[in-house]
């Protein structure tokens, strides 16, 4: 059942700040309407795991691990890899988050990050069957939010792209029907991926990467996802809100440009 | 009739510019456009720029500048002075909680029943009223952050001890009283019955004769059906004559 | 090491006249079937046929509210399912809320919510319980027109009725209405909610890939869809409540027009 969500959080003269702020195009942190806060990418940092990454934005951080393991494939594509996204949206990282199965918000988010990969093929699912029909590599990528303070969708996505792309895969051999497992290792193969930019509506106005005040104060909040060619590949529509059909094409538009600055980063973290 | 004087030209163009988009008694849909410019929204429209929309599936009225929709379906909303009929659905030390066929429960207190200034305890209270009986009350508070708060003290007010419930759509309540209990006490007349009605949409029928309570539920429903319509009085009078009078 | 043939599907979905493998054009909607105030125990219901899609939607309410920490004080909560039913799809699925019902009836409750006038409602709870009996593609999109009806037929004062309806891409054809193997094997998937007098988006989703300028023609193409279902939403509620207030009008032939 997915209900209304309301807050005694928060602060109504704080939402009515920044909607005001909003409507002369400023913001409660002093940024641009569409700047991003300092983003920090962290890879590696978690060595039992195939691959790993952290991603700051401001001051939200998130977590990501990747494990890599041999496993039995879906019926209908017996030669592919499989991919499982998981989110943990663990009471540490925010007041509100309780202990219990996942929420629709961690559900949502978590299906977000699977749907950006899994559409453009950013893990190259082909290469990672061991013996056709009966065994694979499953990827499994499970976000970790640490501490909420906005955009959680977007830092959850750089951080498992991060962790993706610095991911090792242990070498293989199938010797008389039985699997064996080497020391040596090779990168994850990966194609080109998406970058999700998400906008929030506060008021009128279209910002990016809202951060946890914008978000108490915003009506609605949009991802868009862009591909290396520039072409559109994920989009997902948060809130109470809506809107107008212009906004969204002026949302594509921005996020088509913005998309470059955060994949030369994202590349520069992983190199 | 407009007259026209000396501010005419002025007013005559305010007049052209406003307009009433759908005939009255038409039925209108959520979100159809039912009137532009300086009108007055009443019931179940709403104002967004210069546009009058339905809110709801209804009949369209209008008095003067004021537009509204009268809704052929919808919940009673409490308004504090209704009298309504409710239902004991739970007793507690202080009262009773009653459904009052709305969103909102309703609470009578023990203070507020009976003539005399009593304090029963609980053991006491259930044997004025039980979950399941039947009340009449008056509404005596009632805003956005509480619930609706009853009293049973004046005359017509109190325990209801038998009869048949109806539930009609509210709005179609004020048509099956009319016009200064017109309806309600030619009904009431011609029945022998005895007729309570709340302002939430219950109505309480009690006879003698099965048979001339068989016809009132029938006259009932049919005022309620065709409760905006012309000379309903004259064909409930004829139902009447037909039926009760054997005429 | 063996090798798995497919037959793959995709290579039927559109033909080189541009004609879909159920034959409707590329902006063509599926056949759609509307059906207000079919369930008498809730306040508000309607049914949708959208090709082989078979969708009922129940509403209650404004009722109250329980638990009591859901409540809201100045405005009516909206609370709202969608579930698919075990025999709905090809193969059986399982009881148990699956994570895509979870994000879909999350998707469904936002495309709606701008539309009702929870203000006029404090401290109450909408319903809204769809139930998909029969899927077949786009079976959020046909959930929403149906809820949206079931909420006008409850009596839920609206700003107006949401449309919905869902466009994608088959071999670089952009198409309007997916069914279920276009869905699934095509190369996009976007479904869109409109409030067309308020030129309101309130659901869009997009997985896939489409260019600027086929995003933009499908966009187009979605929004043009919306506006024609909404049409009928119209229609099946005039058509419903029609037959109760006719009785009420003939006898008012004679009644002046202001």
């Amino acid at each position: 059942m997915s209900t209304t969500p309301h807050s005694s959080e928060i602060l109504t003269l704080e939402c009515d700040h920044i909607i005001d702020l909003a409507s002369k195009g400023k913001r409660i942190d002093g940024r641009a309407p569409m700047d991003y806060r300092k983003i920090k990418i962290q890879t590696g940092i978690i060595e039992k795991a195939n691959g790993s990454a952290q991603v700051d934005i401001g001051q939200t951080k998130v977590i990501v691990g990747v494990k890599i393991e041999a496993g039995t494939p879906f019926p209908d594509t017996p030669n592919e890899g499989v991919q499982t996204v998981n989110a943990e949206f663990t009471p540490l990282a925010h007041p509100t988050f309780e202990l219990g199965p996942p929420q629709e918000n961690s559900i949502e988010l978590s299906r977000i990050v699977d749907r950006n990969l899994r559409e453009s093929k950013a893990i190259d699912l082909t290469k990672l069957s061991i013996i056709p029909g009966k065994k694979v590599f499953v990827v499994f990528i499970d976000l970790n939010m640490l501490d909420h303070y906005g955009n959680l969708i977007d830092a959850s996505t750089y951080a498992a792209l991060s962790a993706l792309l610095t991911s090792k895969l242990n070498k293989y051999e199938v010797k008389n029907d039985e699997l064996v497992i080497k020391d040596d290792q090779q990168p994850l193969p990966m194609n080109d991926y998406p970058i999700p930019i998400t906008f929030a509506k506060i008021g009128k106005t279209l910002m990016l990467d809202p951060n946890i005040q914008e978000e108490n104060a915003m009506s609605t909040r949009l991802t868009v996802g862009i591909d290396n060619e520039d072409c559109v590949c994920a989009m997902q529509k948060g809130g109470l809100g809506g809107f107008e059909p212009s906004e969204i094409e002026s949302a594509v538009e921005t996020a088509i440009q913005k998309s470059k600055e955060i994949r030369k980063l994202i590349m520069e973290a992983t190199r | 009739m407009r007259t026209f004087g000396k501010n005419s030209i002025k007013s005559a163009f305010e007049w052209i510019l406003l307009t009433i988009l759908a005939q009255k008694k038409q039925l209108v849909i959520p979100g159809e456009l039912v009137a532009k410019g300086e009108y007055d929204p009443d019931l179940n429209v709403y104002k967004d720029g210069e546009n009058i929309y339905s809110t709801m599936i209804g009949l369209f009225e209008y008095q003067g500048s004021r537009i509204s929709v009268v809704p052929l379906k919808h919940c009673y909303f409490p308004f504090v002075d209704d009298i309504i009929i409710g239902r004991i659905t739970d007793v507690g030390m202080s009262g009773w909680s009653v459904d009052i066929n709305s969103p909102y429960s309703a609470m009578l207190p023990v203070t507020e029943f009976g003539a005399r200034q009593n304090y029963p305890r609980k053991r006491e209270t259930t044997q004025s009223l039980r979950v399941g009986d039947l009340v009449k009350a008056k509404i005596i508070a009632f805003d956005r952050s509480r619930d609706p708060l009853l009293s049973a003290r004046d005359r017509e007010l109190g325990k209801i001890t038998g009869g048949r419930m109806i539930k009609i759509t509210p709005s179609k309540i004020p048509r099956l009283i009319g016009k200064e209990g017109s309806m309600i006490n030619l009904l009431k007349k011609e029945s022998a019955c005895s007729l309570s009605v709340g302002q939430n949409g219950i109505v309480l029928v009690t006879c003698n004769s099965p048979k001339n309570e068989e016809v009132v539920v029938e006259l009932i429903k049919m005022i309620e059906h065709e409760a905006h319509t012309q000379g309903l009085t004259d064909r409930v009078s004829e139902v009447i004559n037909r039926k009760l009078r054997g005429v | 090491m063996y090798k798995l043939v497919k037959p793959d599907p995709s290579k039927n979905l559109i033909n080189d006249k541009g004609l879909r493998s159920d034959g409707r054009r590329p902006d063509e909607l599926r056949s759609i079937k509307l059906q207000v105030g079919v369930l008498d125990n809730a306040d508000g219901s309607a049914y949708i046929e959208q090709g082989k899609n078979k969708i009922i939607a129940g509403v209650y309410g404004p009722r109250e509210i329980h638990p009591k920490h859901l409540i809201i004080s100045d405005r009516a909560a909206i609370r709202c399912r969608y579930r698919m039913a075990p025999f709905s799809t090809d193969e059986r699925k399982h009881p148990a809320p699956s994570r895509r019902e979870v994000e879909i009836s999350k998707v469904i409750r936002e495309a709606l919510e701008p539309s009702v006038l929870s203000e006029y409602y404090p401290r109450t709870v909408i319903d809204i319980f769809i139930e998909a009996l029969q899927c077949d593609g786009g079976t959020r999109c046909a959930s929403i027109v149906a809820a949206s009806l079931a909420l006008a037929d409850a009596g839920i004062p609206l700003k107006e009725l949401v449309s919905s309806c869902s466009v994608g891409k088959v071999k670089g054809h952009v198409i309007v209405d997916l069914y279920d193997l276009e869905d699934k094997y095509g190369e996009a998937d976007l479904p869109i909610a409109l409030m067309p007098n308020h030129n309101l988006v309130t659901l869009i989703q997009m997985d896939g890939k489409l260019s600027k300028e086929e995003f933009d023609k499908a966009f187009n193409m979605a929004l043009e869809g919306c506006r024609k279902i909404r049409n009928l939403q119209n229609d099946a509620l005039k058509r419903k409540y029609k037959l109760e207030s006719d009785t009420e009008n003939s006898k008012d032939s004679k009644e002046e027009v202001k």
